[in-house]
């Protein structure tokens, strides 16, 4: 990473000081930026593959298989082979991108991630669909919450988390470009544009400050970013100044960022689709702990969830704009009424 | 950290046994095999860890492998079309460097630090820290779905080099090795040869006693393999196994019979001596009897 007088960063308007318009009526699924990614890159670069669990459609693989069948090794729905496939892929010489649901590939797989992967230092993309509750009334059984708290437990594994389609396209570039394991988190359920327009969508290691405030300052990650911007607005509209960040590289944080914000804002609340025990929530904590300790609310699934569709989820454990302006006004000490 | 002596020696060991006549080859194999015995004795002795047993029984197995088949160039570990060799069985680390000190990866004075503080060479071998190790291991049951990636990932760069994986027979008993049976033969992998050190005894018992594998050889055919059972120790039946023609579009499995502990009296096919350490004395007994 660069030193910290040379960091530029992108501010919270973009480089080009456009501001960014939430609009929650265009949403998208992070899935179909990054299958088409996958497959510009793929067109430019004979080395990339793509490997997955019988996951061609729910992968969004259907257009890369189309175009190169031979660079796609479906193993079928055995997620130890396939990531184990992955890095033997590497070791001669190939890109793999290795795909499949969030939560079979990290939880079925996690030695195989572990050594494999990120002991051996192999060059494999683990690209983590569908995670967070998106399977909404499958389950917990499918629900992946789990998989940021163990990969970041992982040393010398990036774990990236892009929040719309602008970004999922840039990190999947950078993870093509850099040498060595990353883990990428891509989204299912339907996210409004959230990159400010201008400025790099995606910048490894780094986060975005995308709303400057003083009061408190929202720390948010994928799904919950927009969310977070919202929240943002509201509480703007009850005088509560919020700064408001998109954490879209979980591992190695943005410890400068994180920082910041613990000193220049009283409180920091954090939002995931994950276990805050262990995912974006506690690698805050940490840095706000050691550096600068603040109040902090820390929102996530904290149990198995029950049935119901995602948005029902969502809000349920409190992982709406609505739920991110409570825990923000608490932490102040403000009263909610 | 090439040991160029050392790779001299061994290019001319290969150039020998090039054109050597049987008896000659097997003179020379076991010679190496020998060599690497009487290490792997005195490293676990000196070092207070090892998993002695188990080393003693793949011994046989790497030095056909390092001596007469793989196609590597130890001064250049990374060589793209170079042949990938995959020890799954990873607790016999101290077998697999030695073996790669006879080639010349790196120096044989290296060993002497197995197992010490800031080593390279620790219990299980790391591809960050050694030359010549493929992909680390240690769990079981990894070492062959990588080998799959690999054998695929070689086909399709369109590389000549082939992929060879040794596990340990306990080790089967991890179903991910099975998923890549099933993708190897799916994959009409003929360039992967999976070798399993059976010597019958896993940590705590026999494998038969604890969950058994037999009858092994059909297992491997009902995934589509060829399979062949082979003399573990008897180095030319191991070369010919491994080196045949392919009479079909099938990975090779070679069920290499072999004893536990192989060449020490008092530890050969003995259950105790998976991860024992031999003391000075049993030691010394050990290198008597590897003369």
């Amino acid at each position: 990473m660069a030193s910290q007088g040379a960091r530029r960063r992108a501010g919270p308007y973009g480089a080009r000081g456009t501001a960014l318009i939430l609009d929650e009526t265009q949403t998208h699924d992070c899935r179909d930026a990054f299958a088409a990614e996958l497959v510009a890159l793929a067109r430019a670069d004979s080395r990339i593959v793509a490997v997955c669990n019988d996951s061609v459609g729910s992968s969004k693989l259907v257009a890369f298989a189309r175009e190169f069948p031979e660079r796609l090794v479906n193993v079928g729905i055995a997620e130890q082979d396939m990531v184990g496939i992955g890095a033997g892929l590497a070791n001669a010489g190939l890109v793999p991108f290795v795909c499949g649901a969030a939560t079979f590939l990290t939880a079925r797989a996690l030695e195989q991630i572990k050594a494999d992967v990120a002991y051996s230092l192999a060059n494999v993309k683990l690209c983590g669909m569908s995670p967070g509750l998106s399977y909404g009334a499958l389950g917990p059984t499918h629900h992946s919450t789990e998989d940021l708290s163990w990969l970041r437990a992982i040393a010398d594994l990036p774990v990236v988390v892009p929040a719309d389609p602008a970004q999922t396209r840039a990190a999947i570039r950078w993870a093509a470009g850099t040498t060595g394991p990353v883990f990428l988190r891509i989204g299912r359920f339907p996210v409004p544009d959230v990159s400010p327009p201008g400025g790099p969508a995606f910048v490894y290691g780094r986060a975005t400050r995308l709303r400057e405030g003083k009061d408190a300052t929202v720390v948010a990650t994928g799904t919950l970013v927009s969310r977070a911007l919202r929240a943002a607005e509201l509480l703007a509209e009850r005088g509560v100044d919020v700064r408001v960040l998109n954490v879209s590289t979980i591992a190695p944080l943005d410890r400068e960022e994180i920082m910041a914000a613990a000193r220049q804002t009283r409180a920091v609340v954090t939002a995931e689709e994950a276990v805050p025990t262990g995912g974006l929530g506690a690698a805050v904590a940490e840095v706000v702990l050691e550096t600068r300790p603040v109040p902090m609310r820390l929102l996530g699934p904290r149990s198995f969830a029950p049935t119901g569709g995602t948005e029902f989820l969502l809000e349920h454990f409190g992982l709406t704009a609505e739920g991110i302006v409570r825990a923000t006004l608490e932490v102040l000490g403000l009263d909610h009424n | 950290m090439p040991d160029h002596d050392a790779i001299g020696e061994w290019r001319r060991l290969r150039a020998r046994l090039a054109y050597a006549d049987r008896p000659a080859s097997a003179a020379a194999l076991a010679t190496l095999a020998r060599t690497i015995r009487r290490t792997v004795i005195s490293t676990i002795s000196g070092a207070g860890l090892g998993h002695t047993g188990g080393d003693l029984s793949v011994t046989d197995i790497l030095s056909t492998l390092y001596g007469a088949v793989l196609r590597i160039d130890p001064a250049q570990p990374d060589w793209p079309d170079r042949d990938r060799f995959i020890l799954s069985k990873g607790h016999c680390s101290v077998a697999l460097y030695t073996a790669l000190t006879t080639c010349g990866f790196f120096p044989a004075e290296a060993l002497r630090t197995f197992a010490a503080p800031m080593s390279p060479l620790n219990g299980h071998p790391s591809r960050r820290a050694v030359p010549g190790v493929e992909t680390s291991t240690g769990p079981l049951g990894h070492g062959l779905p990588v080998g799959v990636g690999v054998a695929v990932g070689l086909l399709l760069r369109g590389s000549p080099a082939k992929t060879v994986v040794v596990l340990g027979d306990g080790e089967l008993q991890e179903g991910s090795n099975w998923e890549a049976a099933m993708t190897a033969a799916h994959r009409r992998l003929t360039s992967l040869t999976a070798i399993v050190d059976c010597n019958g005894l896993q940590q705590g018992a026999r494998t038969c006693e604890t969950a058994n594998l037999e009858p092994l050889a059909d297992k491997w055919r009902a995934f589509g393999w060829e399979a062949v059972e082979v003399d573990g120790h008897d180095h030319l039946a191991l070369l010919d196994a491994v080196t045949a023609p392919r009479g079909a579009l099938r990975p090779r499995c070679v069920i290499a019979r072999t004893v536990k502990g192989r060449g020490v009296s008092f530890m050969e096919d003995r259950v105790e001596w998976h991860h024992k350490v031999p003391d000075a004395e049993q030691a010394r007994t050990a290198l008597e009897e590897l003369r």
